[in-house]
């Protein structure tokens, strides 16, 4: 094992001028059109192959249902790093996000606990169900600001390497040891605590309403096969509240036109940068000769040669499906095999006829155009996760949905709505048996009567509803398992071990060979720090 | 009111406080032990729970303490001895059969998948290993974070030296499994659920976590470093835990402590900026240079100094602090010896029923909601199957320490007692038939007896959660960890400092180190 970058990528991208390509992209996923774009702007000639007919990976937009255009994946963003955004031009592109104004939490007792970006309004509704909490909000909210900006720097960078001995390595170790220990004894504690507490404990420290913290416990579950009460997911919750909108940390949004918009601004400027993308083109294997990566084989058997190929697949697809055995070290494989990528939530795509009611909202509340949950308690989360342990969606599940067609028309024919509903958990594989359409449709009745109990008109107004299994999510968009972050978020996958210990710095055993998806730091959500990342490290690489 | 002076006034004679006034007055300080109850131990007493049944009321196996510092103490000179040592583990599972895990070999001799048999003595040597490099972090002071002291700079260069030292791979399988969950590290292992589920119960023995919870394989790493710094596997002294407090309380007295029993503590004493000593409920007052506590961290800093010597955020992290109790400790009087289906004969070593980490899990779902497990998993011994003097003649002790059982029952324990104790008994029963027939008498602890009667707040046999983020320089909160409180002269010697509990005797040698240090 070596710390040392592949250096004979360097010296290769100058005398390839032979390959119509210097790097090939397996797959258009914004991670990959990131990393795509990066690398565009540096010069060098991108191709980037994707499996599907369309681009966009899991953030994508697709019209399943008459004149209906579902965000049929991810579905808010914020967590889009604000440079990658001014690099690639974006918003010139056509990208436009629009942050949406609170949230709230309907309990099955006809209650509900409402999220105001107004801070008087959110006072007054806070101490509605606690006057402690109201003062203990500003000053949790106060607290995961500044764990944010301990962990905003560490984003935009590849992770340090604890074992390194090069000198480049022990610097970027001691700048990381420097921005630690610049926070001072209390706020280290504080900081190595919240990383490894549960979100239940964390949130008990402040609160005492089972509503507020079943509320703000939504976030530390979503995408992890973990519950609100096991260690780490409060960092999930981290996770969730580091991205910004328009410097306001914390803050959500729609994107105008679905989540596709991101990736189709992503594709517009690599278009304009010069690179190209190839769709329907499955890759069937990443080709290697003597330790180097030397390009792709098509499912069709047309081989693609590029000197540098970079993988927006999870680490297990590609270095165990997308390559030959024999090609990598044993002990790296079986490091591949033991990272976890467990699927856990499900999802569904609702067409309206109309806006549901939710009577226990009161009528004009800009709640309701803002992500609003179905939970009571973080007790309800925690037996929802039993369920999923037991290899059974949860009986009730903790619900995240969204109407964006309040706030962007463009997604629903005029008076009609599209709700996006997230669900947790949902098992990849059910102790009963298989997934079957039989069973889909049970886990879909599940949801819906679970929304059903807060909005007594929501079932009459369904035209269509897509269900979505990890099991979908899995065959679909080629997400192992259907986890939507190429691998758990627990600690001992994030940062120097994120994805495999020794291969943090986007590198892989194969000389020439990157990943840039959500296996690697810092991870998923549609942030595209992995991918701006690891154009860094193949840049850095190729001396440019 | 006397005038009694002395250099250290101990909390509490339970053993880390024992421990700590035994190097101190082997120092030549002059040392007096306080304890409220009639013995001392703590936690750590053998007591007669049925006429002439005696059993551990805490813990019942002693197989964690540093042999050095049952050397430094000359214990086996003050009467330790040990009835066994090196006790195999039997994990029995009904319809399944037993895995028998040796504890000198490290390996089972059967019950397993050739596969399974030949990864465990390779899982055992690589555990070992990385818990043998995290052995100077558990031994030591924990550093102050930040503070600049050459001392704790020069802590943290060793250990990470020391880290360094494992080489490049088995450094990086150390940081990338000691924040895991115990069930992802055995499934990447072994197969056998039977293997499994008794590995996975060693993990979360004496927690509020369950196999699936992160953080599990560090407990798991503690427990191994310990262990191996201890050197004799599982062991059981010659007449149970409380000849080990004996023989600590006659190391402490040959080196010149005064041991005072039946003597609870009231309050400890602040003159201006300092600790100066401590008022008896009795109304007497002693005075001393320092006080050294070795109750749990909320009794000595909320109950016994109380809250207004201490600034606003100080006190909230105590009270943050996670102490509940999550285990319960159960002692039945048998006539006659049971008999476990699937070990032959006498089972001289400890017996784990824990059919698998997805038992144990589902055991820990109920837990979580204030319920305690429907099908509990425990860990069984039967003391007297190596020390006869435990029961009367031909007749038999049993010791069960049971997961889960939350401190606050839902249904309150009251109510709670018998149905968990028929539980128990029922569990029991399927694993040695006839077992319940030939009980006498019983005996349950829950978490609230433990508080009430060994004056635990929480009941927790650790005084406080041991987990990443009550650990090392955090325990039992930052700006504390060095055994030092806040006010000058006022020191912590219990389970709640590093490096924990499990009779491990670590936080007393400590404290006394840090109290010697500082008043050189």
């Amino acid at each position: 094992m070596s710390d040392t970058p592949p250096s004979g990528a360097g010296r290769t991208s100058r005398s390839s001028a032979r390959e119509p390509h210097d790097v090939i992209v397996v797959g258009a996923g914004h991670n990959g059109l990131i990393t795509a774009c990066y690398l565009a702007r540096a010069g060098l000639r991108v191709l980037v192959l994707e499996r599907n007919p369309y681009i966009g990976g899991a953030a994508v937009s697709r019209e399943l249902y008459n004149g209906f255009t579902y965000s049929n994946c991810s579905y808010v963003c914020s967590l889009l790093r604000t440079e990658i955004i001014r690099d690639l031009n974006l918003p010139a592109h056509g990208l436009q996000i629009i942050p949406y104004e609170g949230g709230c939490t309907l309990m099955r007792d006809g209650g509900y606990f409402a999220l105001y970006d107004n801070h008087d309004a959110l006072r007054r509704e806070i101490a509605r169900h606690s006057r402690k909490d109201a003062e203990a909000y500003d000053r949790f909210v106060r607290d995961m600001l500044r764990h944010c900006m301990f962990i905003k720097p560490l984003l935009l960078r590849a992770p340090p390497e604890p074992t390194t001995l090069t000198p480049h390595g022990i610097r970027e170790l001691i700048s990381f040891g420097r921005h630690f220990y610049r926070l001072g004894e209390e706020r280290m504690a504080e900081t190595m605590r919240f990383w490894t507490m549960s979100c239940a404990d964390l949130l008990d420290e402040y609160f005492e309403s089972e509503i507020i913290k079943a509320h703000l416990a939504g976030s530390s579950i979503i995408g992890t096969a973990l519950g609100p009460r096991s260690p780490g997911t409060a960092y999930v919750l981290l996770h969730h509240y580091m991205g910004s909108i328009d410097g306001t940390v914390g803050a959500w949004g729609f994107a105008r036109g679905g989540m596709g918009a991101i990736t189709q601004a992503l594709s517009a400027e690599l278009r304009a940068l010069g690179g190209q993308i190839r769709s329907e083109a499955p890759v069937q294997r990443i080709l290697t000769r003597h330790g180097r990566a030397v390009g792709v084989q098509l499912a069709s058997g047309e081989e693609l040669r590029a000197r540098t190929v970079v993988s927006n697949l999870d680490v297990r697809r590609t270095f165990l499906e997308s390559m030959a055995p024999g090609d990598l070290p044993d002990e790296f494989l079986t490091q591949v095999r033991n990272f976890k990528i467990r699927g856990s939530s499900g999802k569904l795509n609702i067409a309206l006829d109309g806006l549901p009611s939710f009577p226990a909202i009161p009528p004009g509340a800009p709640c309701i155009r803002g992500d609003m949950h179905v939970t009571d308690t973080i007790e309800m989360l925690e037996r929802a996760y039993d369920d999923w342990k037991e290899g059974r969606w949860s009986r009730q599940p903790y619900v995240d949905m969204l109407i964006p067609t309040q706030i962007d028309p463009t997604m629903a024919p005029p008076g009609k709505h599209y709700m996006s509903v997230f669900v947790q958990y949902c098992p990849y594989q059910l102790a009963e048996g298989p997934w079957t359409e039989e069973r889909r449709a049970r886990f879909g009745s599940t949801v819906i009567d679970a929304i059903a109990q807060h909005s007594p008109n929501f079932k009459d107004l369904i035209l269509h509803a897509e269900i979505r299994t990890p099991w979908e999510l899995e065959k679909e968009v080629g997400l192992t398992e259907g986890n939507i972050f190429q691998g758990e978020l627990t600690f001992d996958q994030l940062l120097f071990n994120r994805p495999i210990p020794g291969y943090a710095q986007y590198r892989s055993p194969i000389h020439g060979l990157y990943m840039c998806g959500s296996s690697t730091h810092p991870g998923g959500g549609v942030m595209g720090a992995p991918g701006f990342n690891a154009a860094n490290a193949i840049l850095g690489d190729l001396r440019r | 009111m006397s005038v009694a002076r002395y250099d250290a006034v101990v909390v509490g004679g339970g053993h880390n406080g024992l421990v700590c006034a035994a190097y101190l007055a082997r120092a030549g300080r002059s040392v007096l032990v306080l304890e409220a109850n009639p013995h001392v131990g703590g936690a750590a007493v053998t007591r007669e729970f049925a006429p002439g049944f005696r059993v551990s009321a805490g813990a019942h196996l002693l197989h964690l303490m540093p042999k050095r510092l049952i050397a430094e103490l000359n214990l086996s000179r003050h009467g330790l001895s040990m009835a066994a040592t090196h006790m195999p583990t039997y994990a029995l599972a009904s319809g399944v059969g037993t895995v028998r895990i040796e504890a000198a070999a490290r390996s089972a001799s059967d019950g397993l998948t050739a596969a399974d048999a030949q990864a465990l003595p390779e899982f055992f040597g690589r555990m070992h290993t990385l818990a043998a490099a995290l052995w100077p972090l558990l031994e030591g002071i924990p550093p102050r974070l930040g503070a600049g002291e050459w001392r704790d700079r020069l802590t943290m260069a060793r250990l990470g030296i020391k880290l360094r030292l494992l080489g490049r791979r088995r450094l990086r399988e150390l940081l990338r499994i000691a924040g895991m969950c115990v069930h992802d590290l055995l499934e990447e292992h072994f197969h056998s659920p039977l293997l499994k589920g008794a590995l996975a119960f060693d993990a979360v023995l004496g927690t509020n976590y369950g196999p699936r919870s992160p953080g599990t394989v560090f407990t798991l790493l503690y427990r191994m470093a310990a262990e191996g710094a201890a050197g004799q596997g599982l062991a059981q002294p010659a007449g149970g835990l409380g000849a080990l407090s004996e023989a600590l309380e006659s190391a402490a007295s040959a080196a010149g402590a005064e041991i005072r029993t039946a003597t609870p503590v009231q309050r400890i004493l602040v003159d201006g900026e300092r600790a100066c000593g401590v008022r008896l409920e009795s109304g007497e007052q002693v005075e001393a240079k320092c006080v050294i506590s070795g109750a749990d961290p909320r009794t000595t800093y909320l109950k016994l100094l109380g809250a207004e010597q201490l600034d606003a955020g100080f006190v909230r992290r105590i009270t943050h602090l996670r102490t509940h109790g999550m285990t319960a400790k159960f002692h039945a009087a048998l006539e006659r010896m049971p008999t476990f289906l699937g070990i032959d004969g006498i089972p001289r070593g400890r017996v784990v029923l824990a059919p698998s980490p997805d038992a144990i899990e589902r055991a820990f779902n109920h837990a979580k909601y204030g319920e305690f497990s429907a099908s509990p998993v425990l860990e069984v011994v039967v003391p007297t199957s190596c020390d006869a003097a435990l029961a009367p003649a031909g007749k038999h002790v049993l010791s069960a320490i049971v997961q889960y059982a939350p401190y606050q029952l839902r249904e309150g324990w009251d109510s709670g007692r018998a149905r968990f104790t028929d539980l128990i008994l029922e569990t029991l029963e399927r694993h040695a038939p006839g077992l319940r027939a030939a009980v006498s008498a019983t005996e349950l602890l829950t978490p609230a007896d433990i508080e009430a009667q060994f004056r635990i707040s929480g009941g927790h046999w650790h005084h406080a959660e041991l987990a990443l983020d009550q650990f090392f320089t955090m325990r039992p909160v930052i700006g504390a960890a060095q055994y030092r409180a806040p006010v000058p002269g006022l020191y912590l010697c219990g389970a709640g400092t590093h490096p924990g509990g499990g009779v491990l005797g670590m936080g007393g040698r400590n404290a006394a180190q840090q109290v010697l240090r500082e008043a050189r």
